[in-house]
């Protein structure tokens, strides 16, 4: 799984489509809602993940994610979660690597010769919103979320406001 | 601050009785057998007066030599040919080649610098470098960290090293630098970090610094005198940099410098534009936000401002205003004038006396522009300068956490940093555009030093109801305001274009072609497809009595992160999605040197 996703992530920084490689396919359970809790949801690993209702409407975090990643995230990865010339499609990131290393990821950066992820672990804009954007990019890797702007999404709920409230601070 | 006045004042004084070290340069610049400045001159027209290739043979133009750079990323700026040598750069890590073109492009000496990998993150949208500069026996590179380089042109020694910023907090650059008199004057990077935008003059011989220009701040720090620093024609009066922001918030203001400068040896005077001010969240920074996405014209020696005009003030939708000032001379109204003209990322394209600063003409240069109904031209109004803004897309009165919806241009400007070209023979400006239009929400965001400060989401997509391509090439009569032909294109142009003597007008495409069209009317005459994307500007010179026409390939830039999945359009519904081309489909990473010519 390691060296398939390492090649995807060059492929995709070279340009080329990714149609070509078989990918495997993907366990539902891992991004299936098992429980909610104050408007977040979980898988049955208590990872958090996305929920997306037959109307088409998002979790508030979905959205959130949404928004986050494409003021923090896009001017690299291109939007959506796509790619681009500079960096790797991290839609594809947030299945293949497993919540606790994209947390790592992001929080600490990597390095690699003249491809270089920052860490954000010092920035609240990213860090008080890191699981909305790891589900929103979640929703996006397991084809449940089309491209573009969600249109229609949850209310805040009031726990999530509270929380977001203490860690910006 | 004080000592530094004075300091200035003093250099002021030096330079009137000094013979100007750069007399080299001029020299070069006259010359149309070289390429000596990313610019082509000081006017910034990038015409050249060669014709051996010219409207009626380009047809044959054939790849005359090659010379890869060994790095990916996206190429921008163009080589410099002085004498029999030329100079090519790279993106990070930003090496420069010396290549013998009397020996077949044998690399004469290669420069790269060591610089710490953790600048390349703070570098917003890819790790591009607008090229290097000459003048007086010295190539001038300026890195990604803002170290500023003075080598040997002929041995590639270092002679000298400024360090003009500070990547920690933001602070990078991607710009080439103007060496004018016996100074280097530079600009920096880093609105989307809340960096303060600057510009510095070094001594071209030592690289000390001689003084600095911020774009906000005290009257001390942006140089502008209260009495004699003019807004379209009105003194800007005391604390302008400052008595337009809320609290302290200047510090932190953006107007970065990053774009191409130009100058009038005669007025002593060298233009540029501000960027953007940060955040993108117009709500966290209340007022104008002077003097942020404003022309400048300063005094050479001492950086004192003359004039500054505010395009955008308090920017709501990041319409960075660093496009570069092309300098002419042509008539208007029955008078001789000394003429700037302006293709903003704000969709206007301004005409300005650039001796007075006032304003002539300012009109869409694409008729899809729709945040403003235009600009108010009556000296005798209240709002003399200012565009009207329309409601229905200022994100600004919309507020906070509301998408507002169908802005045309997007964020990327009608037109970005890709330099247009001049040709006094047509007088006919040629501007490489974008046809991209935007979804814009505004949020709260929190300052961190050294962390992104955007304050915004975006969405981009191609001009709704138009040909469904993302860019024109288009040519603008900048006396009249209009548009007088243009050529749909399936990408954003995003290379800079050059205008030449044989009636022709090069300009690169996002999918890799080299194109040559008419200068009268816009007829496609050549195309050769290079092995990837332009982002870089078309240069020519001449070598043993043959004309050479040399373009840089390597997709990427803001183009290339924007455009290589495609663009989406969210308010077509869903279904359309995916709809648009993606370039990813047409051209892979490169960095290459295609230099074409006429067969023998
Ligand atoms: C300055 C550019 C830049 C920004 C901004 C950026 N990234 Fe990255 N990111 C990169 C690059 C380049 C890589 C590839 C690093 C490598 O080659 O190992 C990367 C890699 C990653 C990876 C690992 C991909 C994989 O599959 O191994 C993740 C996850 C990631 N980024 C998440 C994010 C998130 C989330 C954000 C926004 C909060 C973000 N990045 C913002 C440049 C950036």
């Amino acid at each position: 799984m390691k060296t398939i996703h390492r090649i995807m992530a060059l492929c995709l920084a070279a340009g080329l489509p990714m149609a070509a490689l078989a990918e495997d396919p993907i366990d539902p359970k891992s991004y299936e809602v098992s429980y909610d809790e104050d408007g977040r949801y979980f898988t049955e690993d208590d990872v958090p993940t996305f929920k997306i209702a037959d109307d088409g409407t998002v979790d508030w975090l979905t959205f959130s994610g949404f928004r986050r990643y494409h003021a923090e995230c896009h001017v690299c990865h291109g939007p959506d979660g796509e790619g681009s010339t500079y960096a790797p499609a991290i839609k594809n990131s947030s299945v293949d690597l497993g919540y606790d290393e994209f947390v790592n990821v992001v929080v600490n950066g990597r390095n690699n010769g003249n491809s270089v992820m920052p860490g954000f672990g010092e920035n609240r804009n990213v860090m008080c919103y890191l699981d909305d954007i790891y589900v929103y990019l979640k929703a996006r890797g397991t084809d449940n979320l089309a491209r573009g702007r969600p249109a229609k999404k949850e209310a805040k709920s009031d726990v999530i406001r509270e929380d977001e409230d203490a860690c910006m601070g | 601050m004080k000592k530094l006045k004075l300091f200035t004042s003093g250099i002021a004084l030096c330079a009137a009785t000094m013979a100007y070290a750069n007399d080299d340069l001029i020299a070069q610049m006259e010359d149309p057998s070289q390429w000596a400045i990313q610019t082509g001159d000081y006017k910034n027209q990038r015409y050249s007066q060669l014709e051996q290739i010219n409207a009626e043979n380009v047809g044959d133009l054939q790849v005359a030599w090659t010379f890869s750079t060994g790095v990916l990323r996206g190429h921008e700026g163009s080589p410099l040919v002085i004498g029999d040598t030329m100079y090519v750069h790279t993106p990070f890590p930003n090496i420069v080649y010396a290549l013998d073109l009397a020996n077949e492009g044998k690399i004469i000496w290669k420069y790269e610098p060591k610089q710490d990998p953790d600048v390349i993150p703070v570098m917003c949208c890819d790790t591009v470098n607008r090229g290097v500069a000459y003048a007086n026996g010295k190539i001038f590179l300026h890195q990604a960290d803002t170290k500023v380089v003075a080598l040997n042109a002929e041995t590639g020694a270092v002679e000298w090293e400024a360090q003009n910023g500070d990547p920690a907090i933001g602070e990078t650059n991607t710009a080439t630098v103007l060496p004018i008199k016996d100074k280097v004057i530079v600009g920096i990077s880093g609105g989307e970090f809340g960096v303060r935008g600057s510009v510095t003059a070094y001594n071209m011989e030592t690289g000390e610094q001689e003084w600095r220009a911020y774009s906000m701040g005290p009257d001390s720090d942006i140089l502008a005198d209260p009495e004699n620093t003019t807004h379209l024609g009105t003194p800007v009066g005391a604390d302008s940099g400052t008595n337009t922001w809320e609290g302290d918030q200047w510090m932190i203001g953006g107007g970065t410098t990053w774009g191409w400068y130009s100058a009038d040896m005669d007025e002593n005077l060298f233009y540029y534009g501000t960027g953007n001010p940060s955040t993108w969240n117009p709500a966290q920074r209340p007022g104008d936000n002077r003097w942020s996405m404003t022309v400048m014209a300063r005094d050479i020696d001492t950086g004192m401002a003359k004039w500054f005009y505010q395009m955008t003030p308090h920017d709501e939708w990041d319409y960075d205003g660093i496009n570069e000032m092309i300098l002419t001379e042509q008539e208007i109204d029955g008078e001789e004038r000394k003429l700037l003209t302006h293709f903003d990322r704000n969709g206007l394209a301004y005409t300005m006396d650039r001796v007075s600063g006032e304003l002539l003409v300012a009109e869409k240069y694409d008729p899809v522009v729709n945040w403003t109904t235009g600009v108010d031209m009556d000296p005798n109004s209240d709002t003399y300068g200012r565009p009207a803004v329309v409601a229905q897309y200022s994100t600004k009165q919309n507020g906070e956490d509301v998408n507002t919806t169908g802005i045309c241009p997007a964020a990327l400007g009608t037109k970005d940093q890709q330099p247009a070209a001049y040709s006094p023979k047509t007088e006919v400006f040629y501007v490489p555009t974008n046809h991209v239009c935007m979804d814009y929400e505004p949020f709260r965001v929190s300052y961190t030093a050294g962390q992104p400060y955007v304050g915004a989401t975006l969405s981009m997509y191609p001009a709704p109801e138009s040909h469904g391509g993302m860019g024109n090439f288009i040519a603008w009569d900048n006396i009249n305001g209009e548009i007088k032909w243009s050529i749909p294109e399936k990408f954003s142009v995003w290379s800079g274009a050059l205008a030449t003597a044989g009636d022709i007008v090069f300009y690169g495409t996002l999918e890799g072609h080299l194109k040559a069209v008419h200068a009268e009317t816009g007829e496609e005459l050549y195309r050769f497809k290079t092995p990837s994307g332009i982002i870089g500007n078309v240069m020519t010179y001449e070598s043993a009595g043959k004309q050479y026409i040399g373009i840089l390939s390597g997709v990427g830039g803001w183009a290339g992160i924007g455009l290589a999945a495609g663009l989406t359009n969210p308010n077509d519904g869903l279904g359309a999605v995916g709809g648009y081309a993606a370039l990813s489909d047409y051209t892979a990473l490169g960095g290459q040197l295609t230099v074409f010519a006429l067969p023998d």
